[in-house]
């Protein structure tokens, strides 16, 4: 029974393995001038430390919501385009009536002014 | 399925339907609605309700499965529906003139009401666990929304956030008591669950822990202790006219969830589940009623009141696996729900009257008892409203509350847990201290209260403090009604 799991067990092993291998390697052959800069936890140049009521420009956050919002909707399109034949005009009015209540969504998101960049 | 069975289906749960296409039409109306005229999508939003329960009660009496028995229309459906309804309309009478005067009207509001009274009214019907998921997000997401939607003030801000933290972790457990029912007995219908119950090759283990997950869930929404801690800080920051339907609507949807589940579905269990339904209803009375004594603000003690009611009616749930008492435990908790929501509401349309003083960023006042001062010489009908409905929070007659209790209880008694009635009765006599305590301070201390005349406002409460006083007449007919809405399996 567990003798099954074996093969993950040597694939684990082995990932281990090769990271530590590799980060070793890094670790002894690779150059390292250390500045303060490139110690801080996010190399990137973020700053980690702040205040956490710091402002940030909503504009992005709105799009990102909306975004996905629309995104992941649309998606259901994908199984329903497949199947579609066999579902026939049924499926074509429950996508209907999934597009209206999505239209209704992207009229308000729209009139709302959520589309506007400044 | 094809397009005439879903013409049907749809014909079938007409008010549901109804509702949801005009909360989406409301939804784009409201857009050309200009800002200082947002009455007419509070009166459009009040007409849809009242089209939904026209057609609901000239449905009463019809028992039919639909959408593949997704969905159960039955007697249950159509009496949560109607004080889903009827706590709809109470929620926008006082959310009106609260929210102009509050400066934070806008017409999303009484949208997102009518999207979670639709979610409420599909979780009363819902005869399948994923169904019931679907109509606990669809009632909690416009609730979560409108428990912020006085932003920029704080103290509504960190009620949307606990809510929706809690609330999702609430689902989350929801879900997970789903997917191990799931696995003991192969199905997530509720009349599948118990035929695969009933006749073996369960894993009960599983299906015991599943059970109590979904009662961790639902218990979360219902606010039962241990799980209760999130009530008093959201009742308290969000909007009072938003916390007027929550503490209704809310619980009630989950009660009617909590219901339809156990005792269709987990009667076979009940050997398991009795005690931990006895502690939670226990504790939850003892604590509620406990904990309510030291509040001062009217918000708080009023939210803790809502916990200790969540305890009573739990009450009537633990004998539900008794065939015999299982009819009273449902029409019992019906009865206490429709006494529980009229007397909120008359007991919220009050502090939403004496709740005054709310700029921007500061805190909001008129909520300690010491503003209750006078409020019988200078407003003595608001006074009259507030003492029927402390009085009917208490058990006291003639009011429904105490018809309502007399009902718990008995159901209690029949099922054999009379220690669990004292508990009950006990607490009840507790609760007597810190409800009287309103009344005390209404009639014998002076005082200047500020009070906003608002006609929708006085209109709820006194009209919900009579239907209190008068229903309690009536008593007799309305348990009846309550009795026929049994729950079966169709």
């Amino acid at each position: 029974m567990l003798l099954e799991y074996l093969p993950i067990a040597v694939l684990l092993i082995l990932a281990l393995l090769l990271a530590g291998i590799v980060i070793a390697l890094g670790h002894m052959f690779g150059p390292r001038h250390p500045t303060e800069r490139k110690s801080m936890p996010y190399e990137s140049g973020m700053r980690p430390i702040g205040p956490g009521t710091r402002r940030m420009p909503v504009h992005f956050y709105l799009v990102a919501v909306l975004f996905i919002l629309f995104d992941i909707e649309v998606m259901f399109f994908l199984p329903w385009a497949v199947i579609y034949k066999k579902l026939g005009v049924f499926g074509l009015v429950e996508m209907l009536i999934f597009i209206a209540i999505l239209g209704v969504g992207y009229v308000y998101v729209w009139k709302m002014g959520a589309l506007e960049w400044e | 399925m094809s397009l005439n069975d879903l013409l049907v289906n749809l014909n079938l749960i007409m008010p549901i339907t109804i509702l949801t296409a005009w909360a989406c039409v409301l939804l784009l109306v409201d857009l050309f609605i200009p800002k200082e005229r947002k009455g007419i999508t509070a009166l459009l939003a009040a007409l849809g309700l009242l089209v939904a329960l026209a057609l609901v009660i000239s449905r009463a009496g019809v028992a039919t499965s639909a959408f593949n028995g997704m969905i159960m229309i039955d007697g249950f459906a159509t009496f949560m529906s109607v004080i889903f309804l009827f706590s709809g309309l109470a929620g926008i009478a006082v959310a009106y003139d609260y929210l102009i005067r509050s400066g934070i009207e806008r017409g999303e509001y009484y949208v997102l009401l009518l999207f979670s009274i639709v979610g409420m009214m599909l979780m009363a019907a819902a005869a399948d666990l994923i169904m019931v998921f679907l109509a606990l997000e669809l009632l909690s997401i416009p609730l979560y929304v409108l428990a912020g939607i006085a932003v920029p003030r704080p103290d509504s801000e960190e009620a949307a956030l606990k809510y929706f933290l809690l609330g999702a972790f609430a689902s989350g457990f929801f879900l997970y008591g789903t997917a191990l029912v799931y696995g003991a007995t192969g199905s997530t219908a509720l009349t599948e669950i118990v035929s695969a119950t009933t006749s073996g090759g369960v894993n009960l283990s599983f299906l015991v822990i599943g059970a109590g997950l979904i009662l961790v869930g639902l218990g979360f929404k219902v606010a039962v202790v241990p799980f209760h801690m999130w009530t008093p800080d959201v009742y308290q920051g969000a909007p009072s006219s938003v916390t007027a339907f929550m503490a209704v609507g809310a619980k009630a949807a989950g009660f009617a969830a909590l219901l339809r589940i156990f005792v269709l579905a987990f009667p076979p269990l009940a050997m398991d589940l009795t005690p931990v339904l006895w502690a939670l209803a226990a504790f939850t009375m003892i604590i509620g009623n406990v904990i309510a004594i030291a509040q001062r603000n009217i918000k708080r003690m009023l939210a803790y009141s809502s916990i200790a009611h969540a305890g009573y009616i739990m009450m009537a749930l633990v004998p539900y696996g008794q065939g015999n008492v299982a009819a009273d435990t449902v029409a019992s908790a019906l009865f206490y729900l429709l006494a529980y929501m009229l007397t909120s509401f008359a007991a919220w349309a009050v502090v939403i009257a004496l709740e005054h003083n709310m700029g921007e960023g500061r805190d909001t006042d008129g909520l300690s008892l010491e503003d209750y001062s006078g409020l019988g010489q200078k407003q003595p009908a608001l006074a009259a409203a507030m003492t029927v409905a402390m009085l009917s929070f208490i058990g006291i007659p003639p009011t429904l509350g105490f018809v309502g209790k007399f009902y718990l209880l008995r159901t209690v008694i029949e099922g054999g847990f009379p220690g669990l009635a004292l508990i009950g009765l006990l607490t009840s006599l507790v609760s007597a201290y810190y409800y009287l305590r309103v009344v005390v301070y209404m009639y014998m201390r002076d005082g200047e209260p500020v009070v906003r005349r608002e006609p929708w406002l006085y209109f709820t409460a006194l009209a919900t403090a009579v239907g209190v006083v008068v229903l309690s007449i009536f008593s007799e007919p309305l348990f009846n009604w309550a009795s026929q809405a049994v729950l079966k399996l169709i």
